[in-house]
């Protein structure tokens, strides 16, 4: 799906959290949003899935305008910051939740469950509940439960912020390589820029409710756009990288 | 057997060879913090001792003092029928309409934000720091005779004071806070991630609180509405002001207690007594019940 917001503004209680916010994230496109905290990453995410209201501008999917759609029409798929697990449902309720709301039938619902756990690999666990799994593997099922209704989009708030940092570079392998394989266009939150330089396609840089700089990775290495780029992105990480590389 | 110690008490935070729990649950040999505790001991059960205990022992022996005869006879009696079943009902209709009102207050309080969520939250503790003398003072006031919406009353026939609604009323009143206080704290810890993530998948409203609400907060709510029940079939002041003490029509179990006891009838106020007693004690039994279960 191809997501374009045009000159969001969005205030609370008279404090500018979006501030002429305008990108487009391409078909297909793995892009991350990454600033630093309080600069209005979380506001954006939740105005693409419907769950706040920008002030003014336009949010476009597939170029359609779809502001005053509720965000269970949007085909979006959202990861919590938490996960927001359904912790009195197990693993497999979790993911079968938004296919019954749906009202599909039983044994598609089945199938469905069954093919996300093998999925992420998690296929003897369907019968647990949340309180019995590690972070990863909360994670991984909060990945397995966005993507159950076939959604078009999928956006993560900060997936790997509550999990140490050993797994987290696994992780983060993983969900690359399942975003991937699946072929979601995605954008997910992060305020760690080795994250956001080793995974995405595209990098958003927020600071106090503005869009500072996109670009991919090497070009806002290459050319920061503003003193704040310059001064927020370390670029020799990133260059050991593509050494590594 | 080193793993297993590790295991049992847990990382070594402070690094100086003490592991946490440890640290609380075992203190130190030889302590001398004995002869504090023992004293604390003895005091806490002397108090409960002459506060609680030996009171209710009064009124089962009095009760019993004449004989179990006198003492069915109290308990059979036609006004002490009528007395239990006005209890019962305005104990049922303080259950149900604060439980409705106190999950919605909670719903509403903790998962939407607007202006004056504060002092919505302050005006719902009124019944606590109001005297219940006053509120039924304040029905009075307000649907009595006198009262400013009396003309209204009179004029098609409703009758509030001194009648079976007002006392209703008055019990719904005191009992007002006792289900939204239970709920509120363990709602607004929840957050309102899991039912934005339910409603993102296009679950409705009624689902939302049914498969994801409700499971939650179902304990706090039975402790809510185990308390709400307590206090309503004991509720006095209130009651007192608004009833008019008609013997069979608008008096309450402490009520018809209270005059017993003031016709010098104290076998009977003990006895009549004594089903109250035997109410708390269930209450007392469910209530532990439910908080052994949340454990
Ligand atoms: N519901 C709200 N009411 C009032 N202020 C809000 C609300 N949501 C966000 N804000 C404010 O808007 C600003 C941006 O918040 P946002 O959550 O988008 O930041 P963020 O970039 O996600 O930060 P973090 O990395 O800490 O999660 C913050 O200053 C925050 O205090
Ligand atoms: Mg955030």
């Amino acid at each position: 799906m191809y997501v374009e917001m045009q000159h969001i503004h969005k205030t609370f209680d008279g404090f500018r959290a979006s501030n002429d916010v305008s990108f487009g994230v391409e078909k297909g496109h793995l892009a991350a949003l990454l600033g630093p905290s309080g600069s209005g990453k979380t506001t954006i995410l939740r105005m693409i899935a419907g769950l706040d209201m920008p002030d003014s501008g336009e949010i476009l999917l597939n170029g359609v305008r779809v502001n005053e759609l509720p965000g269970s029409k949007r085909g979006i798929g959202f990861v919590f910051q938490n996960y927001a697990l359904f912790r009195y449902m197990t693993v497999a309720e979790n993911i079968a939740f938004g296919l019954e709301v749906q009202k599909k039938g039983k044994k598609e619902i089945k199938e469905r469950v069954d093919e996300l756990l093998e999925l992420i690999s998690m296929k003897e666990l369907g019968k647990r509940y949340p309180n019995q799994l590690s972070g990863g593997q909360k994670q991984r099922v909060a990945f397995a439960r966005a993507l159950a209704p076939n959604p078009q989009l999928l956006l993560l708030d900060e997936p790997f912020a509550a999990i140490d940092a050993k797994v987290r570079r696994e992780l983060r392998a993983w969900l690359k390589e399942m975003i991937e394989q699946v072929g979601i266009t995605s954008i997910f939150v992060t305020h760690d820029q080795e994250e956001a330089m080793e995974v995405a396609d595209t990098i958003i840089i927020t600071n106090q409710g503005r869009i500072e700089q996109i670009g991919t990775p090497e070009d806002i290495c290459r050319e920061p756009q503003t003193d704040f780029v310059a001064d927020f992105i370390d670029c020799r990480r990133f260059q050991l990288l593509m050494a590594i590389k | 057997m080193p793993e297993k110690l590790q295991k049992k008490y847990g990382p070594d935070h402070g690094e100086d060879g003490i592991h946490s729990i440890q640290k609380v649950i075992e203190p130190p040999k030889g302590s001398t913090k004995h002869i504090t505790r023992n004293i604390l001991i003895g005091i806490s059960a002397l108090f409960l001792l002459v506060m609680l205990i030996l009171p209710l022992a009064v009124v089962v022996v009095n009760a019993l003092k004449e004989g179990w005869a006198a003492y069915s006879a109290a308990l059979l009696d036609e006004y002490t029928g009528k007395a239990l079943q006005l209890t019962l009902l305005a104990t049922a209709a303080a259950i149900l309409v604060n439980t409705v009102f106190g999950i919605f207050a909670a719903y509403l309080l903790s998962k939407f934000y607007f202006r004056g969520r504060e002092l919505v939250a302050t005006l719902i503790d009124i019944p606590f720091s109001i005297s219940p003398v006053i509120a039924g003072l304040v029905f009075i006031l307000t649907f009595g005779s006198v009262g400013w919406m009396g003309d209204f009353l009179t004029a098609h026939n409703i009758r509030i004071v001194f009648a079976v609604p007002g006392i209703l009323l008055a019990t719904i009143f005191v009992t007002f806070p006792f289900v939204f206080r239970e709920l509120f704290p363990v709602m607004n810890a929840q957050g309102k991630d899991e039912e934005e993530a339910a409603g993102l998948m296009g679950a409705g409203g009624f689902t939302i609180f049914r498969r994801i609400t409700f499971p939650h907060i179902k304990w706090a709510l039975l402790y809510g509405i185990i308390l709400c029940s307590a206090r309503a079939m004991g509720e006095f002041g209130a009651v007192s002001v608004i009833s008019g003490h008609l013997r069979g029509k608008t008096n309450t179990l402490p009520l018809h207690v209270e005059i017993l006891y003031n016709e010098f009838n104290t076998t009977a106020a003990f006895a009549v007594s004594s089903i109250l007693v035997i109410l708390a004690a269930l209450i007392l039994i469910a209530r532990n019940l439910v908080e052994w279960k949340t454990k």
